[in-house]
This record gives structure tokens, C-alpha cells and sequence, in this order.
């Protein structure tokens, strides 16, 4: 299963990203901001950083990226695309999501290791998760506040498709304790924690990240 | 050579921390009797010629898609002599 991972300027996250996907049994595959084609890949990663220096807003210049043209048509007809923190962003700027992510409510930059609940399972990309399951992985963000129109709020929790709260401290001021949300699809998920950090003991809190990935690795597997 | 004004405020329902912490620095600085303060963006579009009704609408176009995020922001175009 090959799951392209896409650089852009600024990013930071891309190469944990590609070594999450490895660890959870897929074949990374790097793809450049650039690039006008996605390589073959059966699913996208948009990896945490800060693309174009976050100028005009975060994610606002990404969108316009030759290489997102192929991902937003794609991601359209069932491509499964996984948006972590900037790329969470990119995914609402480009209305592949609804809502948008503000600065933090608070105005600090926040690193903290995070409790989340697993909600909606249902995905591409959290299958591998208990409903309610309770897990820790790192967020740092400083435009992380989710924000949407009561509508649109009341619509993402009637359908099930907050897949991640936020527990214990909301860190940056998003609506209702939101920290990720899916497509009705369940194909295109967006959060703001970061699931890559989390994939070995050495180095992250925990390896409660690792399912995101494993999750795509399953569903592909399946879908073939 | 004219010029075009793009003014992108936050809407007023979505919470804007930056305006607070300014009104915040207004009272510790003696200023009082401000009720509120919001932050936003201002870009100074120069034309090359004048601004035409097609012009005018490529830069709606992009005030829409590229200057602001709709979900979160209004804007407002006017063109200055």
C-alpha cells in the first residue's frame, strides 16, 4: 500500500509521517509540493509544519500548490487523504472540510502530550480504534482552535463525524472540545494532534498514534 | 496609478484573541472607555491601468478565494484615486 506523504516549503512533520506509514506496514512515498502528479499512491498524507511560512493564513497558500489540484480532485472521487495539523488546516482552506482552524484562544504557541476520546471509527483512517478509546499523543499548534457556524457543528456531531475530542484541558479554545473530524465519507480526515509523533516508545509518549496509519494500511489492504 | 483596497475583518461571531489582547494593552496603558477591538488585514492592490469592470472582478475573484477564508472572514473592496 503506498501513501504519499507530500512536502511542501515549511513543512516539518513529513519525514515522521513517512516513517509512521513504514512502521504500520505501508510503503511511504514522498511527494513534492511541486509535482503535478501523486505517483500512484492509495492514499495522502498532509504532514504538520508550516507551509509558506503560514503567510496570509495557515494553509491558505498550500491550497493553490500544483500538487494539491491532483489532491482535492482526487480526495473529491474517494482518494483517502489524512490532514494532520497543517495539514488539517490545508484540508479547510481547500473546503475538502468544513469549518477553519483560528489562533489559539489563549494566544500561546501549545506543545503538550494530549488525551484525546476516539469517537467515530468509522474511517479510513481510525478504524483500528475502539469507539471511546482513550489515547495520548503530542499537539503543538498556535492556530489550532476549530472553529465552524452552529450549523455546521451540529451537522459533524449529528452525522458522527468528530472522530477525536479533545479531554482533560481544551488546549486551544476549538468548539465543542473538537480536535479532528472526518468526511461523510470517512475517506478525508483532518486533526490537529499528531498521530506520527506517537508511533514508537523511544521517542513519543506513547504508540496510540501508530492506528491512524494502520488504519489506512487495513483499509487499502481490504479495499483491494 | 490606482489603487485597490482590501480591507478582511474575522465575522463578528468568531472569537478574535488578537483584538483582545490589544484592548487588553490599551487599559494597562491608560487608555480606558474602549469597548472592543478587532483585528484585521488590509492589502494595497496597485494596478498597472485602470481598474475595469474585469479587473475588478479577477480581484473580487481573489479577495474571495486567496485574501480571505469565507468561512471565518468578511472583506470589503474599494478602489482609491
Amino acid at each position: 500500500m503506498k501513501i504519499g506523504v507530500v512536502t511542501f516549503p515549511g513543512s516539518l512533520d513529513d519525514r515522521d509521517a513517512q516513517r509512521a506509514v513504514r512502521l504500520a506496514g505501508g510503503e511511504p512515498v514522498a511527494l513534492w509540493h511541486g509535482d503535478d502528479d501523486l505517483k500512484g499512491v492509495d492514499a495522502v498524507v498532509l504532514p504538520g509544519g508550516f507551509s509558506y511560512g503560514d503567510y496570509l493564513r495557515c494553509g491558505a497558500i498550500a491550497k493553490f500548490a500544483p500538487v494539491m489540484t491532483q489532491v482535492i480532485a482526487r480526495a473529491q472521487q474517494g482518494l483517502p487523504v489524512l490532514g494532520i495539523c497543517n495539514g488539517f488546516q490545508i484540508l479547510c482552506e481547500s473546503h475538502l472540510l468544513p469549518g477553519a482552524l483560528t489562533r489559539n484562544d489563549h494566544l500561546h504557541f501549545v506543545c503538550r502530550d494530549q488525551r484525546l476520546r476516539m469517537e467515530c471509527v468509522d474511517t479510513v483512517w481510525t478504524n483500528a480504534y475502539a469507539p471511546g478509546e482513550e489515547i495520548v499523543i503530542p499537539l503543538k499548534n498556535g492556530e489550532g482552535g476549530y472553529v465552524a457556524d452552529d450549523a455546521t457543528l451540529d451537522r459533524l456531531e449529528g452525522e458522527g463525524l468528530v472522530i477525536a475530542r479533545y479531554l482533560d484541558v481544551n488546549p486551544n479554545g476549538s468548539l465543542r472540545d473538537i480536535a479532528g473530524i472526518s468526511s461523510p465519507s470517512g475517506t478525508i480526515v483532518g486533526l490537529m494532534p499528531h498521530p506520527e509523533h506517537a508511533v514508537e516508545s523511544l521517542t513519543g509518549p506513547s504508540t496510540d498514534g501508530l492506528g491512524f496509519f494502520v488504519s489506512a494500511v487495513q483499509s487499502l489492504v481490504g479495499s483491494r | 496609478m490606482p489603487r485597490v483596497v482590501v480591507d478582511v475583518m474575522l465575522k463578528p461571531e468568531i472569537l478574535d484573541p488578537q483584538g483582545r489582547a490589544v484592548m487588553g494593552a490599551f487599559g494597562r496603558l491608560g487608555v480606558h472607555g474602549v469597548a472592543d477591538v478587532r483585528q484585521g488585514k488590509r492589502f494595497e492592490i496597485t494596478l498597472e491601468g485602470e481598474p475595469t469592470d474585469e479587473a475588478l472582478a479577477d480581484l473580487r475573484r481573489m479577495a474571495e478565494e486567496l485574501l480571505s477564508n469565507p468561512v471565518i472572514e468578511s472583506y470589503t473592496l474599494r478602489v482609491e484615486s
